[in-house]
């Protein structure tokens, strides 16, 4: 990027200190101090996590990650090994879910709907259902599903991979649309069927791009605790089955402690949210790398 | 657009099977949204015979007597989604222009990054931080803020007698710090579709910077932004676990006070789900159904308006 302002102004380099500047200088020390103002949050939250989350999840590692949750909240200890398990099976549950349709869902908007009114109108109730809050999820799912089959790790994995379900078809199509025709050209010349040409040329093409996406999507859900709040109930002990019984999650212990005014429950959460955050950071830090290869291969 | 030769004879059963997969798969998607409608207002029967039209209207909620008013929390959800967009709304349109207009490249890469990593951070981690780290020391600022306007008819409303740690300003700050990342990467697409030479025009006329910004750009860019705060302001309504832990969760006020401790529709289902009896949820399922219709409107209107500006200036550009 050139900054025209330099080069075009010659005849004026030496900038007259006239109200005009002044006030131009102003805004730009205004949009400055913006960008000062949003990192510190994010620095304070980083601290804060840093500062009472690790101490927590180290000084009994790593029991931390691997023991029960102590059924009574004040009691201190470790203990977040069932919430890491529960975070894994119902995020994993519902990539399961979500990311083969999703996929499946885009391919048909750009290679066989297109511009028809049902991909128009599949396109624009994405974009409606990317807006829905996350908690309207998690109580359609309870009404859908909890009521009548109780609560388990799969009834949250069903909530989130509603939640991820737009947002991998919205990233897929995205990238499906980079995938230059010539290469489908090429495939129909020598006689392959459409659904070879998507599976065998097309999607391959996208792959990076897809799974970086999908990596968000997986992110994003991971760190989600409205929908969950009223799909898998509470549990303390490990519980490793998809379909069976309470479970729990990081996200939902965290909301849980954090309101307890007992110094072990909060120290916990604090523990768990490190963990959380984390983890959703691995998963973004992933995906931004393998968005870079990808750009780096185009 | 390719298309196979053979498309004009008949398709093979595997091809036309993976076609009907992928058409179904796509309409997962109205399924899902239809059954949301459905599944949703079908549970809402109880709480409708109980309170009828009065649901909507009632200030009172008061699962003990079995009254239910949702107007409070209809007000906290509006009153907070406020806060947050005017804390937010410029410091997002100031970053954005920063990003676009001043910056380097170099410079620009880790503003992104920071963009990135406070959208990532989960929402609970924000209400934990919120609770725990900020509602105290806030407190101490409210009430100074309090002292320093007490007096002036207006402010002395809004920033309140008694200001708590957890209220309506508190569920502000927090919304503000999630949706700035969102209404900045938005304003920041539409800001980009300015056209070079538009800018260079205001710069040949000897504008400064700022000068050439609100000639340039701002007018280019207005409709998309108008579209980008609507957006966040969507995603501030539906916001859940940040503002139930923050937010105080008082039982039907509806005050101007913004340092009062409130309470918001996603945040009282949030709060009050585990101790409720079938009534008392129906009435939650329908403060969901309603939170999900308000909040599909916003986003319809913000997205409408955010395509027709990108799809005009990408017309003209």
């Amino acid at each position: 990027m050139r900054h025209p302002g330099d080069p075009i102004l010659a005849i004026s380099l030496e900038p007259k200190l006239s109200w005009r500047t002044i006030k131009s200088f102003v805004m730009s020390g205004l949009m400055i101090a913006a960008f000062v103002a949003i990192t510190i949050p994010l620095v304070l939250i980083i601290y804060s996590l840093v500062a009472r989350g690790a101490p927590v999840a180290l000084k009994a590692f790593p029991d931390f990650f691997t023991a029960a949750i102590p059924i009574v909240s004040r009691r201190s200890g470790p203990g977040m090994g069932p919430a890491i398990v529960g975070t894994l099976l119902c995020t994993g549950g519902a990539t399961l879910i979500a990311v083969p349709l999703g996929i499946l869902g885009a391919v048909y908007l750009h290679e066989y709907g297109k511009m028809s009114a049902f991909a128009r109108l599949v396109r624009f109730m994405a974009m409606v259902m990317t807006g829905v809050p996350s908690i309207v999820m998690g109580l359609f799912v309870y009404v859908l599903w909890t009521m009548r089959f109780g609560y388990s790790a799969f009834g949250g994995a069903l909530a989130l991979a509603c939640l991820m379900l737009p947002i991998v078809i919205g990233a897929t199509e995205q990238m499906l649309r980079l995938v230059p025709d010539h290469m489908r050209e090429a495939a129909y010349a020598l006689g392959a069927t459409k659904s070879r040409v998507i599976l065998t040329v097309v999607l391959p093409a996208a792959l990076p791009g897809i799974l970086s996406g999908c990596l968000l999507a997986v992110a994003r859900a991971a760190g989600e605790t409205a929908p969950l709040l009223f799909t898998i109930g509470a549990a303390t002990a490990y519980n490793p089955h998809l379909f069976e019984n309470a479970n729990t999650a990081l996200s939902v212990q965290i909301f849980g402690n954090a309101t307890s005014s007992f110094a072990a429950a909060q120290e916990r959460a604090w523990g768990a949210a490190l963990t959380l955050v984390v983890l959703t950071f691995l998963l973004t830090l992933v995906a931004r790398i393998v968005a870079a290869r990808f750009a780096a291969k185009r | 657009m390719a298309e196979p030769l053979h498309l004009r004879g008949t398709p093979s059963r595997s091809d036309q099977a993976f076609r009907g997969l992928a058409i179904g798969a796509a309409a997962v998607v109205l399924l899902v949204l239809a059954l949301i409608a459905i599944e949703m207002s079908g549970r809402m029967g109880p709480v409708l015979d109980r309170m009828g039209f009065d649901y909507f209207t009632s200030r009172r909620w008061s699962p003990g007597e079995r009254l239910f008013g949702a107007l409070p929390f209809l007000w906290g959800t509006l009153y907070t989604a406020i806060i947050a967009l005017v804390l937010a709304v410029p410091v997002s349109l100031l970053v954005a222009l920063f990003v676009t207009q001043l910056a380097s490249p170099a410079v620009r890469k880790p503003i992104v990054y920071v963009l990135d990593l406070l959208a990532v951070v989960p929402s609970v981690v924000y209400g934990l931080w919120g609770v725990l780290v900020l509602a105290q020391p806030l407190q101490k600022v409210f009430l100074a803020i309090h002292n320093a306007v007490d007096g002036i008819p207006g402010l002395q409303s809004i920033f309140g007698a008694s200001p708590q740690g957890r209220s309506f300003m508190t569920a502000g700050i927090i919304l503000a710090i999630m949706i700035t990342p969102i209404i900045t990467s938005l304003a920041r697409e539409v800001i980009e579709t300015t056209p070079q030479n538009e800018k260079e025009a205001a710069y040949a006329l000897g504008a400064t910077r700022w000068e050439m910004i609100r000639a340039s750009v701002l007018p280019h860019a207005k409709g998309g932004l108008v579209g980008a705060v609507m957006l966040g302001l969507g995603r501030a309504m539906g916001e859940t676990i940040a503002a139930a832990l923050v937010i105080g969760s008082s039982i039907g006020q509806i005050t101007i006070n913004a340092f009062a401790p409130g309470n918001s529709m996603p945040a009282v289902i949030a709060n009050e789900w585990g101790e409720a009896d079938q009534l008392h949820k129906s009435a939650m399922i329908a403060l969901a159904l309603l939170l999900f219709a308000i909040t599909v409107i916003v986003n319809l209107v913000s997205s409408a308006i955010v395509q027709r500006s990108l799809r005009r200036s990408r017309g003209t550009a």
